[in-house]
């Protein structure tokens, strides 16, 4: 059978898919439409049954879709693409090295006997509770996380890098700097933010492994989180998105810890971003699934 | 700018007003600059000038309205562009010319304030006149053709202005708030004010040329209509 694309934006013909039969997948119009555009390999092309409707999986088949022979697909092009994996990894080390960085007291930046004075405890402990979250990121990108897309925008590798590089330089550089004032509460403040970012860190760890388990290896399927025997997941109870929860609670220690604005801040940006995209997650389990559990929020329980 | 969409009769009463009281706020201050220039022969110490400098920040400061326009979309155009716009002006009146009095019988006054006062009114008068459908050809002219010498003008004498400031801001250390304190965060205004004078060096070419674009496009859509 032969199906006809058509540009999504202008509606104008983009060529004629031969070879595909009723049985043929969204992926096999995408191999074949490469045959006419070669520089378009499947990772960016999007096909929609109409201009603006949702994008078609790839899983999805010409017959479920009831498009017969002769019948239109409208396709967008998604731009050059780069592995999840690369753009994780790129966005994750940065702000793990500038950190670092900062943390050394270069001359250039604290003038030539920044290095050598004494460092606050809670320098030190920030120091560390930094360079574990973004190496737990690192690992759980590489060993835990089973990624639905195999590819994104190349553009966001620069969005995304430059939110997180420029946060960690603005954080690293208030908390290593010289004459950084200690928390106010002293070992109360700084015990209690540890001991509340540790708890946090290991309620997200506990999500993204809850994740992991609910998707066999190599699939892309998605269904309903539930409440495991692990106590942190029991949040799933309450809210959608608990790891972003956790990631909220664990950047609140973490500001609470080193009585730092830019941290708060840096919190404040997270947390609006990963709002955004727990509701949009939320929206799309209660669309997916008829039984999706009620009283579920997004991302703060009751509330949000 | 100001982009008629489908409004009801309260709004484009309201914007209406708006538009005639900025024109009406902007012509004083054209008004009192001539006279000021006219019993000086010099274009120095206008700030100081009657009721200039009130006028200045009354007006000015009342362009965030715009902003607001915007958003709640009684005008059609990007709210954040026309955030970033209003704030450069606003920032220079209140956090520079107000906050620094040295620098307010600099000549480099004069050098922003005229042209924005004459931008503004024809901008202004643009707006309004459109609202009633009846803006003459002249003024559309003017509109799409006095920027092309004030705003080059007028981008320099803000840019004297705050470069004049800088020593008092660095003598002073005025809105400065240094380490070590509570927070943990430090703000320094000279470095603030010197990082708002680099972001000229984008800004400025990309709106400019901008400006040249809708000239074109406005000055050649008129020609058509008038030879239909
Ligand atoms: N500080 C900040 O500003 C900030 C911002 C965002 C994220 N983060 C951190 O980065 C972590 C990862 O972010 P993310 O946005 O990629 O998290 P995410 O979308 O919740 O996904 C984590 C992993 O779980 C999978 N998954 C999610 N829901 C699933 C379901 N119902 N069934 C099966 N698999 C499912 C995802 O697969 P898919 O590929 O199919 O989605 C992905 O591989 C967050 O948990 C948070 O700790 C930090």
């Amino acid at each position: 059978m032969e199906i006809e694309v058509l540009h999504a934006k202008s509606g104008k013909s983009l060529g004629k898919v031969t070879g595909l039969s009723p049985g043929s997948t969204i992926l096999d119009v995408k191999n074949e439409f490469r045959k006419l555009k070669k520089h378009l390999y499947p990772d960016r092309q999007s096909f929609r049954l109409e201009q603006k409707s949702k994008m078609l999986k790839d899983e999805a088949t010409l017959k479920a879709l009831n498009i017969t022979s002769g019948g239109k697909l409208y396709f967008k092009d998604l731009g050059p693409q780069v592995g999840w994996t690369t753009v994780f990894l790129t966005e994750y080390a940065g702000p793990l090295v500038i950190y670092l960085l900062f943390y050394i007291r270069p001359a250039i930046i604290y003038g030539a006997s920044a290095a050598s004075k004494p460092r606050a405890e809670a320098v030190n402990i920030a120091a560390a509770c930094w360079t574990f979250h973004y190496a737990k990121r690192l690992l759980e990108t590489v060993f835990v996380h089973r990624f639905s897309h195999a590819t994104m925008p190349i553009l966001n590798i620069c969005k995304n890098s430059s939110y997180y590089w420029g946060f960690a330089a603005f954080v690293a550089y208030f908390i290593n700097h010289p004459l950084y004032t200690p928390p106010s509460y002293g070992a109360i403040q700084l015990y209690g933010g540890l001991a509340a970012f540790i708890f946090n860190e290991l309620g997200n760890f506990s999500i993204h492994i809850a994740f992991r388990n609910l998707r066999p290896a190599g699939s892309k399927e998605r269904k309903i989180p539930k409440p495991t025997v692990n106590p942190f997941t029991w949040l799933f109870t309450w809210v959608s998105c608990p790891n972003y929860t956790y990631e909220v609670g664990a950047w609140i220690s973490f500001s609470v810890m080193t009585q730092c604005l830019p941290a708060l801040l840096f919190t404040a940006a997270g947390f609006y971003q990963m709002t955004v995209w727990a509701m949009g997650k939320h929206r799309n389990y209660k669309r997916e699934f008829k039984d999706y559990p009620r009283g579920r929020k997004p991302i703060i329980p009751f509330l949000l | 700018m100001a982009q008629r969409s489908q409004q009801s009769s309260l709004a484009k009463a309201y914007l209406l007003l708006y538009n005639i009281g900025q024109t009406i706020g902007w012509s004083c201050i054209l008004f009192l600059s001539l006279q000021h220039y006219l019993i000086t022969k010099s274009w120095v110490g206008l700030y100081r000038h009657s009721y200039i400098q009130l006028l200045l920040e009354v007006f000015q400061t009342l362009a965030y309205l715009e902003v607001l326009h915007c958003v709640l979309g009684l005008v059609k155009s990007n709210w954040f562009l026309t955030a970033v716009q209003i704030f450069s002006r606003v920032f220079l009146t209140w956090g520079v010319v107000w906050s620094i009095p040295e620098v307010q019988d600099g000549w480099f006054v004069a050098c922003f304030l005229l042209p924005w006062t004459l931008t503004e009114i024809i901008r202004y008068s643009f707006y309004a006149l459109n609202l009633l459908n009846s803006v003459p050809y002249f003024l559309i002219w003017c509109r799409y053709t006095f920027f092309i010498v004030l705003y080059p003008i007028g981008v320099s004498g803000e840019l004297f202005t705050q470069f004049s400031a800088l020593p008092y801001i660095k003598k002073t250390a005025i809105y400065t708030y240094p380490l070590p304190n509570r927070m943990n965060m430090s703000f320094d205004y000279y470095t603030v004010v010197i990082i708002l004078m680099l972001s000229y060096i984008p800004l400025f070419p990309m709106l400019y040329f901008h400006m040249i674009g809708q000239r074109k496009k406005v000055l050649r859509g008129l020609s058509e209509k008038k030879e239909d």
